[in-house]
């Protein structure tokens, strides 16, 4: 910093450092795993404890939402990859318009996501509501984890659109460039792990029959 | 403006309240942690002193049953998730940490900030409780399902704020392992970092494993409070079990995040006092590391009585007595260094002696309680409370204490009142024994924890306990009030190096440090962090 005239230390906390940031990101990354980790566990215990009740709860599922919502996940995930080789080669815009086709993704899938949602609210599956309330226990457990865990995978894909929204302004504005581009790729690496999450959520809910 | 810029310290660089509240300095990020962390540990202070006091006599003493079962609520919560979880590495891992290493921040100074923001809004909704709502929760701090869930009191915001705290926890964390990856000086390799370092390393990776479980856990205690959803209520189909589980998946390796940063307070403290070299580097290193480790695998041992199979619980049994041996490396290394040392006694070593003493006691009951045969009698009695406190308290917050005493020169650039410290330092630790060691006895002849009430026969430990914690408020108020003299002395001149014996790099910058922490390139010693035979010479001036 300015204030140590004529010295200054090799390893300051200010450089930027692209290697730090990423470390960050993955530790921050093995958080979230184990966030959802919690419930995963809690979906184990609960799915040995009742699986008939489990299995019975999960024909409510729209299969084919839940697949077409899978592959718009992936292919956001391939957008997003193709955005940051796009800004290491310096094609910034490029970059941006293979990042606003991951945000299109992203809208699609919470889109979707809300008609399924509704359906089942309309059913009156939402715990607190009636129907549910009349479930049998099992039951009713597999739509609360439902409800809970697509509900905070959803909050998860906001916040990864909101973190793409930045990179675009940024890359808009020339804060990111080829030399400088860890935001981009920590973008990145935040949606992947949205859309791993979401490749074990799918099978849990929706397939295991 | 720059040689007038040189010659401020981190304390003068700027002023005002915003230079302080916004500020990214670790430095002043940590002194942030340190006012705000002792504050909520006056009031954690003053609920013990209260619960203490109802039970001077068997009965009705100054407060009802429910007032009872909330005051030791937020005595728990408050000295857990305020004061023990961030006290060591917010404000001396802060502070220290880049200095230790060469550096002259954190890998993320704004993240840093942020952290201590995030904590000012939980203790600001833990404490709310006590004002807003229906009165704070009445469940202990293990917010155990299904009472949690059935409570009338106000569990939600307990438990959100103990969720957003955690997340300041985990921020602290992941900064920390960036750093000592990122940020050490050319020519510190892992094996050349300070031992304090290396236990803020393991507690960090702790912090960052395990929290997010209760986070998710605590998360699932609100939907089971709101939406009724049947997690955890064995009457619509939960297992409230399962909630003991994810509890202490967390908890209990939160412990070691409590006890791993005073493990390596010790290693600093005993090698300046006893100016030689630490015994057994590596060990002490690694024993952290291990403890963090094993630390995961023992979470059963507090749920020897709530129901899990024969095997299990022989298992957890073993693993908890695993977690004793490095542990025991590293109290047998901290002796082993003071043998033929020439030991020079300052108030940060009686600090360090007593942590030792005490933690002994603590570690060593610790072992009766993994014993299943000698828990199922001792489960959720008064020994268990002695127990932790020794470790806790006896240990931790010795510890913490011994870090002020220890770097307050370095850090204000002042000196307080010796033979003051020194007297505290005995009423804390006769007032501390005088209030603990009864409660191990008393919980031995079968005294229930959690009551207001107790039957006659216990009647006289607990009022020597109550007796105790007057003397230990007593010397808390004199060290409290030392330190605060101490500050408001004249500015004099202090050393570099002030206790002449200090080796680790702080003690080669100006004390108070500048903003960028060195006027000059720190030097390490040859061999190591603790090399005493090929020590850096520090001069006060550059000729």
């Amino acid at each position: 910093m300015e204030h140590t005239a004529g010295f200054s230390l090799p390893n300051s906390g200010h450089n930027r450092d692209a290697e730090a940031s990423k470390m960050g990101m993955w530790l921050f990354l093995f958080t979230e795993l184990l966030l959802f980790g919690g419930l995963f566990i809690v979906y184990m215990v609960y799915r040995s404890l009742n699986p008939e009740a489990f299995l019975l709860a999960s024909f409510e599922l729209d299969v084919t939402l839940g697949t077409f919502n899978t592959v718009v996940l992936l292919v956001s995930s391939m957008t997003i990859a193709m955005s940051i080789t796009a800004i290491q080669k310096g094609n910034s815009k490029l970059s941006i318009q293979l990042l606003v086709v991951t945000l299109v993704a992203a809208t699609v899938f919470l889109i979707v996501k809300y008609f399924e949602w509704s359906s089942k609210i309309h059913h009156g599956l939402f715990p607190g509501q009636e129907l549910y309330a009349s479930l049998p226990p099992g039951e009713s457990l597999f739509f609360f984890l439902y409800f809970f865990m697509t509900g905070l995978h959803a909050l998860h894909i906001i916040i990864g659109g909101i973190i793409i929204g930045v990179v675009v302004y940024r890359t808009r504005k020339g804060l990111i460039s080829s030399e400088k581009y860890t935001l981009t790729e920590n973008a990145g690496l935040y949606w992947h792990l949205v859309d791993l999450i979401w490749i074990y959520l799918f099978p849990l809910f929706y397939l295991i029959h | 403006m720059t040689n007038t810029a040189l010659s401020l310290n981190y304390l003068q660089a700027k002023k005002g309240i915003f230079s302080w509240i916004f500020s990214v300095d670790h430095k002043r990020i940590a002194l942030l942690y340190l006012y705000s962390i002792g504050t909520f540990f006056l009031v954690g202070v003053t609920l013990g002193v209260l619960m203490r006091l109802e039970l001077l006599n068997p009965g009705k003493d100054i407060m009802e049953a429910q007032t009872y079962n909330q005051v030791f609520t937020m005595h728990g919560v408050i000295m857990i998730f305020l004061f023990i979880i961030p006290s060591i590495p917010a404000v001396f891992g802060n502070f220290f940490l880049p200095i230790m290493l060469g550096t002259d921040d954190v890998s993320f100074p704004r993240l840093n900030l942020l952290s201590w923001w995030i904590y000012i809004i939980g203790a600001i909704m833990a404490l709310s409780t006590l004002l807003f709502g229906d009165g704070p929760a009445d469940t202990g701090w293990t917010f155990y399902a299904p009472y949690s869930v059935k409570t009338g009191t106000n569990v939600t915001m307990s438990v959100l704020a103990a969720f957003v705290l955690g997340f300041s926890s985990i921020l602290t964390g992941l900064n920390f392992i960036v750093t000592i990856h990122r940020l050490r000086t050319p020519g510190m390799s892992f094996m050349k970092m300070p031992l304090f370092a290396w236990a803020l390393y393991a507690t960090s990776w702790i912090q960052l494993l395990a929290t997010p479980i209760i986070g998710i856990t605590l998360l699932m205690i609100v939907a089971e409070r709101v939406f009724g959803v049947g997690l955890f209520d064995p009457s619509i189909g939960g297992d409230p079990i399962l909630y003991q589980h994810l509890f202490w998946i967390y908890s209990h390796p939160a412990v070691y995040i409590m006890a791993l940063p005073a493990f390596g307070i010790i290693s600093e403290l005993l090698p300046t006092f006893a100016n030689r070299t630490i015994f057994g580097y590596k060990a002490i290193a690694f024993s952290s590391l291990a403890i963090a480790f094993v630390g995961y695998f023992v979470w059963g041992h507090h749920m020897f009585t709530s129901g899990m199979s024969g095997p299990a619980r022989i298992i957890f049994s073993i693993m908890t007595f695993l977690v004793a041996i490095p542990t025991a490396i590293k109290v047998f290394n901290w002796v082993a260094t003071l043998y033929k040392g020439s030991i020079d006694v300052q108030p940060p070593l009686l600090y360090a002696l007593g942590f030792i003493f005490q933690f002994m006691i603590g570690g060593l009951s610790g072992l009766v309680l993994g014993a299943l045969a000698a828990d199922i009698h001792l489960h959720d009695t008064y020994f268990v409370v002695g127990h932790f406190h020794y470790v806790m308290f006896g240990g931790t917050g010795f510890a913490f204490f011994g870090a002020i005493h220890y770097w307050y020169p370095k850090i204000w650039g002042r000196m307080y009142n010796k033979l003051v410290a020194n007297i505290a330092f005995f009423i804390l630790f006769i007032g501390f024994n005088t209030l603990y060691f009864p409660m191990m006895i008393v919980g031995l002849m079968g005294m229930p924890r959690r009551y207001y009430d107790y039957l006659p026969e216990f009647h006289l430990p607990n009022m020597i306990s109550t007796y105790g914690s007057w003397i230990l408020a007593t010397g808390l108020l004199l060290m409290l009030g030392n330190l605060i003299a101490g500050s408001r002395r004249k500015r004099e001149h202090i050393d570099r190096n002030y206790w002449k014996t200090g080796i680790t790099l702080e003690w080669q910058t100006l004390s108070p440090p500048p903003v960028s922490n060195f006027d000059r390139m720190p030097v390490l010693p040859k061999d190591g962090p603790y090399d005493y035979d090929h020590k850096p010479e520090i001069k006060e001036k550059e000729d």
